[in-house]
């Protein structure tokens, strides 16, 4: 199965709207949203079943037993992550579930066995099965561990067997651990720009990232009209790297009502949503001839 | 005082409401935590200082001293070390510096390096001075670098203005736990209310006074205000949608330093959250 992941260097630019379009257009049987910490897209794409929600749980934290603590202090003095502190009134130490990373150096250290790792569940997975198959997750807030839960999202869209050629991903935003994990494996990278000084370096710095993997890279701008000067600028980095520039899609207040109503912009007939049919149509001409727009 | 800017996700506009207020404070020190993508200095231009590396430690191993006994690689729980071809081997990008490793080898093979993640940047623009945290392509954590720019941030300035990471992530908490204020930034539609859900109850959680600024603002009913309503969340500064703004933003400008309007807009929400902080009439848990 190919797999177009959808991305944007940073959150808001619009890659949720371009993605439910994209996944509305394209009839995928197989859509997945890797933005764990904050995903959006169950808020466009409605389901007719309920979901299967299984636990996630990621490193296990470490846990001080009370009764066995003799507060010798070697936890604290060796935790690298600030996430060990005493408590004087229970006259124990005590594990800040925030900032423990699960590392185990304090069982390690602790000469009287009074620490121990347990597993936590950091969110929650959840799977909507009908004759399309939707892979998402919410991370628990404070939780470290997205990028294992990124790969997890991905394996359950792919594990349930509904025959598909393709899938589109809803990707994380940022370029850290979640969205290196959203692009491996992927055979396809789109990025949403927007047309911004800020825009340009956080587009700069996603092509950087996608391009370590050797991943065929897609770009279109979003809101285009808010900066005409940049939107050249994008269009025009985009031939320089050789990647292929897609569309163009306009600064639409209808696009803001039609996802208040909890519907993709190519359902009604609007300016952005016929941008983004565009788009559409130009990625398929790629991926069908294999090479150049 | 120590005001940190969340929104729950990129793109709402918490950037341009930071530099806003350390524009106007007239003298403030705006931290910019969005390590992955810094962008308060593409506004704020400031003139670069002084650079500061941003160092982690990572396992070394002296492979006259390894015996191949493997306690390292049974030990690492992030999966940063492997036995390949008779030696062990460090994946630098998985590591999370616990320093466990050097702890479990009976040999003593294993010392420290540093290795770097990313910079700071420090400047001054006018009257505000910039830090700024640059987390290198590749590496999988900024946390290190939010640790590094909130030091000592309290007694550097009077007023801080914290550009947070967006998400409800580690690193958000990192860059707001011993904040005064929180600014929850919030866009008009059904994505961005959700988003300050959870941001809102990220603040709740860690029971800091906060209060919200609803950006690009539509004529039509804007659910994030709605939300704002049912909670009691006190809306401190309102600001519409429209294309000029949109535009100077782009362009990189401080609207408050080319437009009076916007500098009395944020002028007064500054005060107003000075006056919640030291009346504590703010919204909290």
């Amino acid at each position: 199965m190919g797999q177009l992941l959808v991305l944007s260097g940073k959150g808001g630019t619009g890659k949720t709207t371009v993605a439910s379009a994209l996944i509305q257009l394209s009839k995928v049987k197989h859509f997945a949203d890797c933005d764990v910490d904050a995903p959006n897209l169950d808020l466009v794409m409605h389901q007719t079943v309920d979901p299967i929600i299984t636990d996630y749980s990621g490193l296990p934290k470490a846990f001080i037993h009370e009764e066995q603590c003799i507060e010798c202090g070697q936890c604290q003095s060796q935790c690298r992550f600030d996430a060990i502190s005493h408590d004087q009134v229970k006259k124990t130490y005590v594990v800040d579930l925030n900032a423990c990373e699960g590392c185990g150096v304090c069982e390690l250290v602790c000469p009287v066995g009074a620490v121990h790792l347990e597993p936590i569940v950091d969110g929650h997975l959840q799977l909507y099965k009908s004759e399309r198959v939707f892979s998402t997750a919410q991370l628990k807030m404070g939780s470290g561990t997205s990028g294992m839960l990124v790969t997890k999202v991905k394996r359950q869209m792919l594990e349930h067997g509904v025959e598909s050629e393709w899938a589109i991903i809803d990707g994380s935003p940022g370029i850290g651990c979640p969205v290196i994990a959203s692009i491996s494996g992927v055979d396809y990278v789109l990025i949403v720009a927007e047309p911004s000084l800020s825009g340009i370096s956080d587009m700069e710095r996603i092509v950087t990232t996608a391009s370590r993997f050797g991943v065929k890279t897609f770009i279109c701008v979003n809101k285009f009209d808010v900066n005409i000067e940049y939107t050249d600028k994008i269009e025009a980095y985009a031939k320089a790297k050789g990647l292929d520039f897609v569309g163009r899609i306009p600064y639409d207040s209808q696009a803001v009502k039609v996802i208040n109503q909890g519907k993709t912009i190519v359902e009604i007939d609007c300016a952005s949503g016929r941008a983004v049919q565009g788009i559409y149509e130009n990625i398929k001409k790629v991926i069908d001839n294999g090479g150049n727009l | 005082m120590k005001i940190a800017l969340l929104s729950g996700k990129g793109g709402t506009g918490k950037t341009f409401v930071s530099v806003n207020m350390a524009f106007v404070a007239e003298k403030a020190m705006y931290i910019d935590c969005d390590v992955e993508e810094p962008n308060g200095h593409l506004f704020l231009k400031p003139q670069i200082e002084a650079v500061e590396e941003v160092k982690v430690a990572m396992p070394k191993i002296d492979h006259e001293k390894c015996t191949g006994c493997r306690k390292c690689v049974e030990f690492c729980r992030f999966n940063a070390l492997a036995y390949v071809n008779n030696a062990v081997k460090v994946f630098e990008d998985v590591c999370h510096s616990c320093g466990g490793c050097m702890l479990v080898c009976p040999e003593n093979a294993i010392v420290e390096k540093d290795k770097t993640i990313g910079k700071i940047e420090k400047g001054r623009s006018g009257e505000v001075s910039v830090k700024t945290g640059i987390l290198n392509m590749g590496e999988a954590s900024g946390v290190p670098i939010v640790k590094q720019l909130i030091e000592n941030v309290s007694i550097e300035e009077a007023l801080s203005i914290i550009d947070a990471p967006p998400g409800s992530a580690c690193i958000v908490m990192e860059a707001i736990k011993d904040v005064d204020y929180c600014v929850l930034v919030a866009e008009p539609t059904i994505f961005g209310t959700q988003n300050l859900s959870m941001v809102h109850e990220l603040v709740k959680l860690f029971d800091i006074p906060y209060g919200v600024v609803l950006n690009k603002c539509l004529d039509d009913e804007n659910p994030a205000e709605k939300y704002c309503e049912e909670n009691e969340i006190h809306v401190i500064g309102k600001v519409m949608y429209s294309h000029d703004l949109a535009l100077l933003s782009s362009q990189g400008e401080i609207v408050s330093r080319v437009d009076s309007s916007y500098y009395a807009k944020f002028k007064t929400m500054l005060e107003r959250i000075f006056e919640e902080v030291h009346h504590g009439t703010t919204s909290r848990a």
